[in-house]
């Protein structure tokens, strides 16, 4: 049961990716990326991590792709035109995708905690603990100081945004 | 208990939770149309059956046999879709919704009155919520029509924002309970009836006003129904919609209304459990067990659902940027002094 259900989202998983790089149309190629994030979301699943799931399928798929779609809604993008691609990314990127593909394989292959069930087993399998719990202690506890300092990260970025929204919004009126 | 059977219960279960969250949407269109027009002085729909009844029947048949038009000029495959993701998103939340005691129980601890119980239930709803804007944001998109588009732009955007404060009115109850599984929550305020829910003796009626102004919003009804205002829109994202199209986004309004309503009654009012507690001691007889959870729920669900048509029947559409700012300026700070103030209790205790 968990094997078929692994191949069929899996296989969404790799339709929707390579769906998103062949459509022309933008709008296509955002839905592809969501359909990408939610067959991920239920593996994350499938490895019992609950909580990431449901995260992923919150922030990505609900909040990220909507502005996303909202970009390509409101500038109206027209389709991809089509060029036959350069040489050099031809003859060099091939063999980068193969060797990236190979040392990734490798790692994966033989580091011995990245094995499904063990995973499965740290995140799931202890009596009167959920997912979250166990999720919670670590960040606010082992992982504490990184934690808050990706907090302060993303709000220096949330302040930068406002910054530049104000002062594009200044200039306008000032010109007007 | 085997994997045939678990399949066969669940299946049964679904079937019937599906059957009757259908009936039940047709019917609080009835109740709407009935209430609405009580309270503007005239009888609302009487013809069809005794009182009425029979008209959300003969409303469906109307929608389903009518002509199914669609314009020369929409971008097919997505105008076709999302109808059916909007549909989808509103029915699938109700599967981790528990609607009755899970004391009573089948062969092997099987629950009857919950088609699953996660321990992400919460969640879960908020997921599937975010992304039925999908249905709506890609519908007046690919209607090619301007008032199409710009009602699913506002709905976007009010979906989005409105989606913040709900999510944040929520922490409160979630940090009482500390879980987001939906019967645990339940569990946790239902010892003494009234004055254990979340609602009074949680002291969480700020999360609970929070709560209902972003779920009005959230479900695009008034007084928040900027999406399809008719006076300035004709109807917003499905203008360009006809037939069992059109019944696709009207049926997956009311039943976002009736998901909305079961999370408020299971967050804020304490469930399935009786208002009254321990006072009136159960029977032993186990129909009555199990029947009398369901009746609870089902009567605060349909106050909650009575409460929106009578909002709806009162008060004056908002303005769009009243709407964001009332969001963004009042809910928002709000609903994070809520968490602040509810973390600080909890931690004092």
């Amino acid at each position: 049961m968990q094997l078929i259900l692994f191949i069929v989202f899996a296989a969404f998983c790799l339709a929707g990716a390579i769906n998103l790089l062949l459509q022309t149309h933008p709008i296509n190629s955002a839905l592809s990326l969501i359909v990408v994030m939610t067959s991920l979301a239920v593996l994350y699943l499938q490895l019992g991590a609950e909580f990431l799931a449901a995260a992923q399928v919150i922030v990505y798929a609900g909040a990220i792709m909507v502005l996303f779609t909202f970009v390509v809604m409101l500038l109206n993008a027209g389709r991809e035109e089509r060029t036959l691609g350069s040489k050099a990314a031809a003859i060099v990127g091939f063999p980068a995708v193969v060797a990236l593909l190979a040392v990734l394989a490798t790692v994966v292959l033989h580091a011995p905690s990245l094995d499904g069930a063990a995973f499965g087993d740290n995140l799931s399998n202890q009596p009167g603990k959920t997912n979250l719990d166990q999720l919670s202690t670590v960040l606010f506890t082992n992982l504490l100081l990184p934690f808050e300092v990706t907090s302060v990260l993303i709000l220096i970025a949330i302040l930068g945004a406002v910054a530049l929204a104000r002062h594009g919004n200044g200039e306008r009126t000032a010109g007007e | 208990m085997t994997i045939l059977q678990f399949f066969i219960w669940s299946l049964l279960k679904v079937i019937v939770v599906t059957v009757v969250m259908l009936m039940s949407v047709a019917y609080t269109v009835l109740l709407e149309r009935k209430l609405v027009g009580r309270i503007q002085n005239r009888w609302g729909p009487s013809r069809v059956g005794p009182f009425g009844l029979l008209q959300p029947l003969v409303d469906g048949a109307k929608l389903f046999l009518k002509e199914d038009l669609i314009p020369t000029a929409v971008y097919r495959p997505l105008y076709l879709i999302s109808p059916v993701i909007a549909l989808a998103c509103a029915l699938i939340s109700i599967a981790v919704v528990p609607f009755g005691s899970p004391e009573v129980t089948g062969p092997g601890g099987f629950h009857f009155f919950a088609i699953s119980d996660v321990n992400i239930g919460l969640l879960v709803i908020l997921g599937i919520t975010s992304i039925g804007v999908y249905g709506i944001a890609l519908s007046g998109w690919s209607s090619n029509n301007k008032y199409s588009l710009l009602g699913s732009l506002r709905s976007s955007a009010q979906l989005i924002s409105y989606e913040l404060a709900l999510g944040l009115s929520l922490v409160g109850v979630v940090l009482r309970a500390g879980s987001l599984n939906l019967r645990e929550i339940v569990e946790n305020q239902g010892k003494h009836g009234l004055l254990t829910w979340n609602l009074f003796g949680g002291f969480q009626f700020v999360a609970f006003f929070i709560y209902l102004m972003a779920a009005y919003a959230e479900t695009n009804r008034s007084p928040f129904d900027l999406p399809e205002a008719e006076s300035e829109l004709t109807a917003g994202y499905h203008t360009e919609y006809s037939s069992m199209k059109f019944a696709m986004f009207f049926m997956a309004e009311y039943a976002n209304m009736i998901t909305v309503g079961c999370v408020a009654t299971l967050l804020f009012l304490g469930g399935w459990t009786s208002p009254f507690g321990d006072l009136i001691p159960l029977p032993q007889n186990i129909v009555i067990q199990s029947l009398l959870p369901i009746f609870w729920f089902v009567l605060k669900v349909f106050s909650f659902l009575f409460l929106y048509v009578w909002v709806r029947g009162t008060l004056p559409r908002f303005r769009y940027d009243q709407l964001m700012s009332f969001g963004w300026c009042y809910l928002m700070p709000l609903a994070i002094l809520n968490i602040v103030a509810t973390s600080l209790w909890l931690a004092y205790k």
